[in-house]
Order: structure tokens, then sequence, then C-alpha cells
């Protein structure tokens, strides 16, 4: 226990918190759900090995920051019991990780914008002066860095490829480019967290994230979508696509089949 | 770069060693299929390397192996239990010399 623990007695800040964890698990929970309907239909078997690796990474990153939740919570519920029995609106995710898996091109581009995003958020996370927060955000950085290494070589290799591979890949960003700008803008988030230096401000990681983004963009000989196209926004208020609740229906039928059922 | 020819829709076979502890050998692990050399390392990680401790990965193109024919065996490879000249048996191991 430390200070700033006793704080999460506070209500509000408890709320915050909660909320706040909701969004990362859910984020992760659902790309990993994403990622795992890869599994034995992407182009090559060592390609299915790596999505479905992936995959599972962040089904793990998902359940830590999903316990973390129900521990801030408090109301006896559990991490499953977070991600199986909430409904879509209730859902904090991003919608750019919702959206139906696309070809290859488009799962790799979004793996790479979602974790650009996530190298330098969780770099930052590190250093909360909640200690749980930031150990379960070095541990998930580690996997992080290898997630972005994969999704990098991918877009330079399909960006600098074949005539195809290079449509393929510049249409993948422009259809995700208007899903971007809801990383960057903290909505629904309580400023009571950066206040105690729990979170960091989201709008202060954009230009590190548009840096790393741009460089390589650029090195795919691909092109920077435009800033002023219209930004979805929404997730982290529960808005959510249309997918959502199907990608839910499927993820969730087992569990509410039969609740409690153990393996 | 290995190449492949245009009717081949695989990518470049890579064979896969692994080495478990500093200044171990690398031990032949497998293959795999990759693009190039970046990608065959990223792919041995996903496929060879999640279980047990790695330290180091190398990936070579499987057409660069030059190996032994299955003919040569009996000349290249015949047993030597009767050729006692080829084992160091006369010789004394110092005392204090560990893992011989």
């Amino acid at each position: 226990m430390n200070e700033n623990d006793d704080k999460l007695k506070d209500e509000k800040l408890k709320t915050a918190l909660f909320n706040y964890l909701l969004g990362l698990g859910d984020d992760l929970l659902i790309l990993g759900h994403r990622l795992s309907e890869w599994c034995g239909h992407a182009p090559v078997i060592e390609e299915d090995i790596a999505l479905s690796n992936i995959a599972l990474d962040c089904l793990g990153e998902a359940n830590a920051f999903l316990q973390y939740a129900a521990e801030t919570e408090g109301r006896g519920r559990s991490e499953d019991d977070l991600a199986f029995f909430r409904d879509a609106i209730e859902f904090k995710n991003f919608q750019m990780v919702e959206l139906p898996n696309g070809d290859f091109a488009f799962t790799v581009a979004r793996q790479f914008l979602f974790s650009s995003y996530s190298f330098i958020l969780f770099g930052e996370l590190q250093k909360s002066r909640l200690p749980k927060l930031a150990s379960i955000a070095a541990k998930s950085f580690k996997e992080v860095k290898y997630h972005l290494r994969h999704s990098v070589e991918w877009v330079l290799r399909l960006g600098d490829g074949t005539e195809e591979s290079h449509y393929r890949m510049q249409h993948a960003l422009d259809e995700l480019w208007m899903y971007t700008g809801e990383l960057f803008l903290d909505e629904g988030l309580d400023r009571v967290l950066i206040e105690n230096g729990f979170v960091p401000e989201s709008l202060k990681l954009k230009p590190l994230w548009q840096e790393r983004v741009n460089e390589v963009i650029s090195r795919a000989t691909l092109l920077i979508p435009t800033e002023d196209s219209h930004m979805a926004r929404g997730g982290r208020k529960g808005i959510h696509t249309e997918y959502l609740g199907h990608l839910l229906s499927e993820m969730q039928i087992l569990a509410r089949s039969y609740p409690g059922a153990k393996w | 770069m290995p190449l492949s020819s245009s009717n081949d829709t695989q990518w470049a076979l890579w064979e896969v060693f692994l080495q478990e502890d500093e200044g171990a050998p690398h031990i032949h692990a497998g293959s795999l299929h990759a693009a190039d050399a970046e990608m065959a390392i990223q792919n041995a990680r996903d496929v060879y390397a999640r279980r047990g401790p790695v330290k180091s990965i190398w990936v070579v193109p499987s057409e660069e192996i030059t190996a032994t024919t299955p003919q040569d065996n009996d000349s290249f490879f015949d047993p030597a239990e009767d050729k006692v000249y080829r084992h160091p048996q006369f010789y004394k191991v110092p005392k204090g010399v560990r893992g011989v």
C-alpha cells in the first residue's frame, strides 16, 4: 500500500480509474478477439502463428487490465464478468479495434497504427504513480515492442512491394485514418487521473505517435492520409460501430450460455 | 537473397538454429518459409522460440546448405569401434578438468 493506493478510497478517483482501465482492457480484448479470427486463415502458416501469438499477448494484457479494473471497482465482479457480461454500450474500446479484419493489409495497418499508440502510451504509463498500473504497463510494453516490429516490417514490405500490395496498404491506411483521431481525445476521461500523475495526457502523446507513424509510412513509399478528414469518436463513451455487437455475440455466447463454465 | 522460380508461390525456405545459453552451440530447430532474412528471424521467434529459454537465433537460407548424400555414408561415416587409434583413450585426463 502506498499513499496513492490510499487515495483510491476516494470514490471519484476510484470511478475514474475504473473507467480508464476498462478502456485499456477493452481495446486489447476486442483487438485480441479480432486477431484470433485470423487463426487458420492467414496467407501462410508462419503468419497464422504470428497473428495468433499477438492475439494471445493482447488477451493476456486485457486480462491484467480488466482484473485491475474489477479490483478497483470492488463490487465482486471478476475480469471474466467484465469481458463476457457487459453489452456493447458498456464497452469503452476505440472503434478502430472492432472493425472487421478486411484483408491482410488492413489487419497489418490497424496493428501498426494501434501498436504505435500502445508503444508510446505504455512507455509513459510505466512512470505512473500507481505501482500496479506501472508494472502491468511495463510487462505489456515488452510485448508491444514486438507487435510493433512485426507490423512495421509488413507495412514496409507491402507498401514498398508490388503494385497490388502498395495499393492495398495505401487503401487500408486511408480507410483507417478516421479512426485514429479518438486515440488522442481523452474522451470520457476524468482529468483527476492526470492531475494525480496516474496517467499521461493523450494529447501530449500525439506528436510522438505522429512522428513515428509518418516516418514508417514515408519509408514504405506511401502517402500520409490528410489530417483534416472527418474523425470518428465516442468509443470511450460506449458509442460504437455496427460491428461490435456482432463481435460480442460471438465472443460472449459461451460464457452466457454456460455461466461459470470451466475448462 | 535466395530467389525462387517464377512458378513457385512459396517464399524461400530458411533453416533455423537456436542457442539456449551464452556460449552454447546454435542447434538446428527446424525450417520455415519467409520473404527475407528479417521476416525469417521474426517467424523463427514465433514458431520456435516462444517456449523455453532462447538467447540467440540464426536463420540461413536452406539452399545455402551443402549436405552429404546417403550414398556417401559407408565411406564417410563407417563406425570406428574397431579403430582404436581414432579414439583418444590413451591419455590421462588431468584432475580438475570438468565436463569431458
